[in-house]
């Protein structure tokens, strides 16, 4: 105990962590991968602590190891693949690594428990809740079933799902995503347990549910004293809920401290470049984003000096040498020659002026015009009699886009945008209603018609390591559309796609590449040329930049803005996140359970939102920056997304709106317009 | 960096010589390749390789054992069972190969663009392919043997390929089938048809490569059963009759009176079946691998 403690004590800002031993500290800790293709190192000397009560939030983007060193704590890494092959973990003063196994299982969801990022797969189908919630109780606290069962109930109440006697009968599947992480939380909280590591666990839900799940946690970590270690890439979550901060990059710790001091004013490059580099939904669009450009190393084969030097723009002759993390005052370490001239020393990028917005003057006859679609998709009900059921994906939908402009579409899961982009690029037979592109309806284009209007409208999908064919290369995927479509002789082809490449920011000779051998954000850039190779005059962006890493996606983020000005492409751009379609788009439309609810332009819908569920999104989503977030009054809007299958009756909402009258369940609110050109559907405004 | 330091020495040796290159990345399934090189050799050249003429009966010999003279003994009419089997190489790679390579390739087709289209194309398709598969193997190539009759071309009965191949199709249909529903679901294929390309050019193109693991283990695993079936089908006097040497007639014939006195009549020509099986088998694995991209880093 003294030992860990010296050696985490090193410098002389320390005071504060005096105060409190640490419950959980990592010290030095590597761990290595075998691969096929030699040694991978996805830890390498990482050290963290948290203190009883805390929460600590381990950042970083994929492949920083954040997920790897949680893993290791609870000793579950993947073998014989993976291995820790130095340092110690010390949980309560004990080094968890020299444990025996059966401490070790003793151990785990008795004092350490861990909560999964996929609450999909993390529950065991074929059991029932009640099962799996009693399972640690009987077999860590030796409880009987008899008094297991009443635990559960009270577990159950604890997190916030009500009618539990009930619910604790009931299959995995008969549980929405945020319910189900909600289960995971009980499972986690059963035996009492000193310490809760959160990997992502909201990552996979919709942002009103976010907020439930992370306003839970953070109220039951505070009422029952658990220490958190929350694994997150999103920094606006960290901004509400962490106590500290460590962030990671190339298997290493670059930053560590109290969160508001380095949200304040970090102290390494990277965390300074990513806080800059994140769109935020509390400030208008100011340019293009600010991005790190390139790509964190390979771990099999690491830089020598600073990992991050290859990227940094404060580089200096010393970064040759490594920057070991050290204390740089204010209760902070950074690994960093130049900490203590952070973040000055990081040149801000010149802010590009913005990819000229095009004017919003009202054209005569915009490139898209979409008037009351509706797509019903028919499911057969249960049982062999079992009448079929009809799901309204989208209902009534109307919007339209100019020229060179962007619309973006907003909403939850559910909520029908996709459907919507698909019925545009009429993947989907449309139920009823007008697409009209270019003065044409895509509803009733014939085969023939609908043959030559795909050249003008493309698409790019949200996952880029799927929407590439793995059999071809790259250079044949983009030059695929220009001589099948464009009749294009091969050598010119090949020049093409080429330009093409260039054009997206990537060298040429990446033609040869499969898809397999590049990075997700490469991937996306090849998307994007597959997109442009028709040179259309529409792309749908079906969530183009969600499955992104922060720095890369502000990469592709500009990238789009840049091609939208030089080639006057419009965008329809779908997404879940509020900040992204901020920043790109000119027009806004929310949907919510295949409605719309809401259009206006941009800056009208951010600044003044009129419809209550426009609101309840726009104060879910976290912004990055602790002072307002915490100035913030808690929220969460209540409730979760009824079934599409029996959609509530008159305003899709009003189950969960805060202003929900009797009207609201008789009357369906249509779409009007109540300031100029700011439209919603609520019969409460 | 240079093409050889970022691929390693297969990548460069694939791009120099393809075959070389399969090898090294490859050693069980070059293995297999030469296997049924070797084989193939055999029937091309049987007249040249074998020591005897494989219909020549010899009372003298009537049922010996292994011997110099016979190095694999001699069957019920003392006809030497090794060149039997040399000459019986080629009914079992036409046959054998030739309609599991129709039959999956054909079902394998029907397979992927009945997942492509879905709905009712699927529902019919896949209605048809259950009918066909509720008869047994055997009694479905009975009925087409014995409808279309024999067209005998340079030496192979085509009618016995097709009869063989056909019931081989909906198997394949139906395994093919479930794997090009998952293709089906990518983006890439929907990223095809927002180009604008034609049914055709998506299943032949995009979807077709992607299921090509399956249908490889398919089409390897339906070879013995050709060469099974074949046997069976000749046993009931409707696929190649006696006198002609094939593998399967040798297993089922009249060894069945002998094979407790002569077991050499059973057990080279079944070796023979195990070992162009396991060679095709070892080859389609290997294939798989050197076809799919990903196992090129």
């Amino acid at each position: 105990m003294i030992t860990a403690l010296s050696a985490l004590d090193v410098g002389q800002d320390t005071e504060a962590r005096d105060a409190a031993l640490p419950l959980l500290a990592v010290e030095n800790l590597t761990v290595e991968f075998t691969t096929a293709s030699g040694t991978l190192r996805a830890v390498d000397g990482v050290s963290w602590s948290v203190r009883p009560g805390e929460t600590l939030a381990l950042v970083g983007e994929s492949g920083c190891g954040k997920s790897v060193t949680a893993l290791s704590v609870m000793r579950l890494l993947a073998r014989p693949a993976g291995r820790v092959t130095g340092g110690r973990i010390l949980f309560g003063g004990r080094d968890l690594l020299a444990l025996p196994e059966s401490e070790m299982r003793a151990l785990r969801g008795r004092d350490i428990a861990m909560i999964f990022q996929e609450p999909m797969t993390s529950l065991n189908p074929v059991l029932t809740i009640g099962m799996q919630l009693a399972e640690p109780l009987i077999i860590h606290l030796g409880m009987s079933e008899a008094q297991a069962r009443v635990r559960s109930v009270e577990l159950l109440g604890m997190v916030g799902i009500p009618d539990a006697e009930r619910r604790l009968r009931q299959y995995p599947h008969q549980f929405s995503g945020g319910m189900r992480q909600r289960v995971m939380i009980a499972i986690g909280l059963a035996c009492d347990p000193k310490l809760i590591i959160a990997d992502e666990p909201t990552t996979a839900l919709d942002v009103t549910i976010q907020a439930q799940i992370l306003e839970l946690m953070k109220d039951l970590s505070r009422r029952l004293g658990i220490t958190l270690v929350l694994i997150t890439h999103n920094l606006g979550i960290v901004a509400r809920y962490a106590d500290q901060l460590a962030v990671m990059y190339a298997g290493r710790v670059v930053e560590e401290g109290p969160a508001d001091r380095v949200f304040r004013a970090p102290r390494h490059p990277y965390t300074v470049r990513l806080m800059r580099s994140v769109p935020r939904l509390d400030q208008a669009r100011g340019g293009a984003l600010e991005t790190i450009e390139g790509l964190p190393p390979n771990l099999m084969d690491p830089p020598s000096g600073c990992r991050f030097a290859p990227r940094c723009t404060a580089r200096i002759p010393v970064c040759d040498s490594d920057p070991a993390l050290r204390p740089v005052g204010d209760a902070r370490r950074a690994a960093c020659h130049r900490a203590e001239e952070m973040p000055g020393a990081v040149p801000l990028t010149a802010a590009r002026p913005a990819a000229a917005a095009p004017a919003l003057a009202a054209e005569v006859t915009p490139l898209l015009q979409v008037r009351g679609l509706s797509k019903h998709f028919a499911v057969p009900g249960r049982g062999l009699f079992g009448k079929m059921a009809t799901v309204r994906a989208a209902e009534e939908v109307s919007f339209s886009i100019g020229r060179g402009e962007t619309l973006g579409l907003v909403g939850e899961s559910g909520c029908g945008k996709t459907t919507v982009g698909r019925l545009v690029l009429r993947l989907e037979e449309p139920t009823r209603g007008e697409i009209l592109f270019d003065g044409k309806d895509i509803a009733k284009a014939s085969a023939a018609e609908m043959r030559a209007m795909r050249t003008r409208i493309q698409v790019i999908f949200q996952d880029p390591y799927s929407s590439l064919n793995p059999r071809m290369t790259v250079g044949a995927t983009i030059r695929e559309p220009l001589t099948y479509r464009l009749n294009m002789a091969t050598a010119e082809a090949h020049d093409r796609a080429a330009s093409l490449l260039r054009q997206v920011g990537l060298p040429p000779e990446m033609a040869e590449r499969y898809p397999h051998q590049m990075s997700g954000g490469q991937r996306q850039r090849v998307g994007i040329a597959r997109a442009l190779a028709m040179e259309p005059d529409f792309i749908v962006c079906d969530e183009a930049v969600s499955a992104l890493d922060v720095s890369v996606q502000g990469q592709i983020i500009n990238l789009l803005a840049e091609l939208q000005a030089e080639l006057g492409v419009a965008y329809l751009f779908i997404a879940h996140d509020l900040a992204v379609v901020r920043h790109l788009s000119q027009r806004v439309v929310v949907m919510y359970l295949g409605r719309v609810m809401e259009v206006a332009d941009r800056d009208e819908l951010y600044a003044a939102p009129l419809h209550p569920y426009t609101q309840a999104l726009l104060d879910s989503a976290p912004v990055p920056d602790p002072v307002k977030e915490r100035a913030r009054a808690p929220r969460a809007l209540r409730g979760e997304l009824p079934s599409p299958l029996a959609p509530p009756s008159g305003c899709v909402f009003r189950t969960r709106c805060p202003k929900a009258i009797r009207e609201c369940a008789e009357i369906i609110p249509p779409l009007r317009e109540i300031r100029p050109g700011h439209l919603a559907a609520c019969i409460r405004i | 960096m240079s093409a050889s330091t970022r691929d390693g020495p297969v990548m460069a040796w694939r791009r120099r010589n393809p075959v070389l290159g399969f090898i090294m990345a490859q050693p069980l399934g070059a293995a297999g390749l030469v296997v049924i090189l070797v084989m193939a050799a055999a029937a091309i050249f049987a007249n040249v390789v074998a020591p005897y003429d494989p219909e020549a009966i010899d009372f003298l010999a009537m049922l010996s054992p292994p011997s110099m003279e016979h190095p694999l003994g001699a069957d019920a009419f003392g006809r030497d069972i090794l060149t039997r089997i040399i000459y019986g190489a080629r009914t079992a790679l036409t046959i054998g190969f030739l309609s599991s390579f129709l039959g999956c390739t054909i079902g394998g087709l029907l397979g992927v663009t009945s997942a492509y289209f879905g709905g009712r194309v699927d529902l019919i398709l896949q209605r048809f392919v259950d009918i066909v598969l509720s008869f047994p193997i055997i009694v479905l190539a009975l009925v087409v043997v014995a409808v279309v009759g024999h067209r005998p071309i340079m030496g192979i009965d085509l009618n016995l390929i097709a009869a063989i191949s056909i019931p081989i199709m909906p198997r394949a249909a139906r395994v093919i089938r479930s794997a090009a529903l998952a293709v089906r679901a990518m983006p890439y294929v929907d990223a095809a048809r927002a180009g604008g390309y034609t049914h055709s050019h998506i299943i032949l193109r995009h979807m077709a490569p992607n299921v090509l693991a399956p249908y490889l283990i398919l089409l390897t695993a339906y070879i013995a059963q050709a060469i099974l079936l074949e046997a069976s089908l000749s046993f009931l006097g409707l696929g190649v009759s006696e006198p002609k040497p094939a593998w399967g007639l040798m297993l089922s014939g009249d060894s069945s009176n002998f094979y407790q006195e002569a077991p050499w009549m059973i057990l080279f020509p079944g070796l023979a079946i195990s070992l162009a099986v396991f060679a095709f088998n070892l080859f389609g694995d290997s294939l798989r691998d050197w076809l799919d991209p990903k196992f090129r880093t």
